[in-house]
């Protein structure tokens, strides 16, 4: 109960965070040149003037400013995104299609971020200052260096050009139309390179923070205890010091979620996947302002859903923090 | 000077320096070495790295000279990491120190704006930006600063919590010192070391952000960008890979000398903090 009192104000208190930035982001786009009627005469290879000023009034483009901004943010309280003039549908169900591969791409790479920081932190705690240390160390610094587009491209010379084990883009073979297990193993040899380009960055994050962490939690006194009571230090560490160290690896993950979401614009455009981001880009190059706007709305949301699951899950981990407040 | 003394105790950070100055050299020699316009033809297109002497790093898709872009991108790379951390650094400590020295309705506000930048994805923000102001050099710079400053903000405004009821600003408060005065000429020089060395943070995801929007093509075409060059060297990926892989491995030498830079700075000004 006090679980979902603690969601429930967190919840609340994100609606004025929410409004501001879809009223930030609509004054902004406010600066755009050109409008949506412009993008689709463009697309029909132009028309007259007559046209232009009856689609602009079909749209209510012709209202003033603040009346636009209130009949936007009053379908968006309906999930009415607006319509879609490039991809000729209305803007949710873009989105709800695009929305599948970067949720599965987003999850494989925290997961896969998340486990190996924690393993890879762990080794370089335990053996701190020594080598396994320095190596996991100056590992982290280059993975944090390293743009990942380039590393999905260098991926792809070695792991599909040259080797040839891996897909180089796409979701699935088009041509295979397989199903069940099949489809699933097709699916999974796509996202393998795209996971691990994604993940990179936020591996050398999390396990220079499980490596600090964990160096805290060694340090304190039940960790003492713990060891003069004869336990071994394998024991130890998975017993005693995970549950606490883990804590500032979760809080992280609620803080990556945006850069992770923003990250995928780039990691799918490398990889060719039909994802979110793949569409912000998209709409970006074609102007689609209804389609960007929409995913600036959805990502928001996003970030607000997975900082809402960690909130859940760190009060699970440390339950003093529910008995708090 | 004990400071300077610890700095150069870290090896990582003696290298995190000589890999910083080379970088700079690159970007104040490159007028020297490359006099001409780095984007001009200089030979036949897609000459392998070292099969040439003329062209040290081969040339592009289009026959030009690698190695006079990268020398140049240096400029480019510093000045688009520099200004933009100049420009989200003075936001973020603007923002931060009012939110923090007022508290109340003033931190709230200021607060949940930088909430709302920070719950938005960076990308996605610069895209739309770069979408509505377009991608010249110096909109693509503004645009970059701007999506980065949340995080300067948080720190200052921290700092500033932690240094506003100290015993030397309320004695500058006796004193009949102004809100202004105080927060500028007191607690302000107090605040600031962490986040110069923050800052160091900053400009290497500030970099990594312009060479991925030059990569997708949305930064401005018409620079010696090494993102730019990534991009191009995409089009050939799959037989010509140098031509992708050489500016890449500059831009992860750049941001990972200032990391190191950053880093190094950190521990020797902060001795106890050392190994977090």
């Amino acid at each position: 109960m006090r679980i979902l009192n603690l969601a429930g104000r967190r919840l609340a208190a994100s609606i004025p965070t929410l409004l501001l930035i879809l009223i930030g982001i609509f004054l902004l786009l406010q600066f755009a040149p050109g409008d949506t009627v412009d993008a689709m005469m463009a697309q029909m290879g132009g028309g007259d003037a007559a046209t232009a000023r009856e689609l602009r009034q079909f749209y209510g483009l012709d209202l003033s400013i603040p009346m636009q901004l209130g009949n936007y943010l009053w379908r968006l309280v309906r999930f009415d995104l607006g319509f879609s003039s490039i991809y000729g549908k209305p803007v949710a169900t873009v989105i709800l299609e695009r929305l599948p591969p970067t949720l599965l791409l987003m999850t494989a790479s925290l997961s896969f971020a998340f486990f190996a920081g924690l393993v890879l932190g762990v080794i370089a705690a335990r053996g701190v200052n020594k080598w396994p240390d320095t190596l996991i160390s100056t590992l982290g610094l280059i993975f944090y260096a390293t743009p990942s587009f380039w590393f999905g491209l260098m991926a792809i010379v070695v792991f599909s050009v040259y080797l040839q084990w891996l897909p180089a883009g796409g979701f699935e073979d088009i041509g295979a139309a397989s199903t069940g297990l099949a489809r699933t193993l097709d699916i999974a040899s796509h996202l393998v390179l795209p996971t691990l380009t994604l993940g990179l960055i936020f591996l050398a994050i999390y396990l220079r923070i499980m490596r600090a962490s964990m160096l805290e939690v060694l340090n304190l006194d039940f960790v003492r205890t713990a060891r003069a009571k004869g336990l071994d230090e394998t024991r130890i560490v998975v017993r005693h010091v995970l549950r606490n160290a883990l804590l500032p690896m979760v809080t992280l993950i609620g803080l990556q979620a945006g850069t992770m979401l923003g990250g995928s614009v780039v990691v799918e455009s490398v990889f060719s996947l039909p994802g979110l981001g793949r569409l912000a880009y998209e709409s970006v190059v074609q102007r689609d302002l209804n389609t960007l706007l929409g995913i600036v709305f959805v990502s928001a949301l996003l970030v607000i859903a997975v900082n809402f699951l960690v909130d859940l899950l760190y009060a699970r981990l440390d339950p003093r923090i529910s008995a708090g407040t | 000077m004990d400071a300077i003394k610890r700095y150069f105790r870290s090896p990582a950070a003696i290298v995190g320096l000589l890999l910083l100055l080379v970088v700079i050299g690159m970007a104040i020699s490159a007028g020297w070495f490359y006099p001409r316009d780095p984007l001009s033809l200089a030979g036949r297109p897609l000459i392998w790295p070292f099969s040439n002497p003329r062209f040290l790093l081969g040339t592009d898709n289009s026959g030009r000279d690698i190695a006079a872009q990268i020398f140049h991108g240096a400029r480019i790379a510093l000045l688009i990491g520099g200004a933009a951390t100049v420009i989200a650094v003075v936001i973020g400590v603007l923002i931060g120190a009012f939110a923090g020295y007022f508290g109340g309705w003033v931190d709230t506000v200021l607060m949940r704006i930088t909430e709302a930048f920070q719950i938005l994805p960076n990308f996605v923000l610069l895209l739309v930006l770069v979408a509505v102001f377009g991608s010249t050099l110096t909109t693509v710079t503004i645009a970059v600063g701007i999506v980065s400053w949340p995080a300067p903000a948080r720190l200052t405004r921290a700092e500033f919590l932690s240094l506003r009821n100290r015993e030397f600003v309320q004695a500058g408060r006796t004193l009949g010192m102004k809100d202004l005065q105080l927060i500028l000429g007191e607690i302000l020089p107090n605040a600031l070391p962490p986040v110069i060395v923050y800052a160091s943070v900053v400009m290497a995801v500030a970099i990594l952000l312009e060479s991925a929007l030059a990569f997708l093509r949305l930064s401005d075409p018409n620079v010696a960008s090494w993102g730019n060059l990534i991009g191009l060297g995409r089009d050939v990926l799959r037989v010509q890979w140098y031509v992708a892989a050489i500016p890449g491995i500059a831009i992860l030498l750049t941001v990972l000398a200032v990391s190191l830079v950053g880093q190094g700075l950190n521990d020797a000004l902060n001795p106890r903090l050392k190994g977090r």
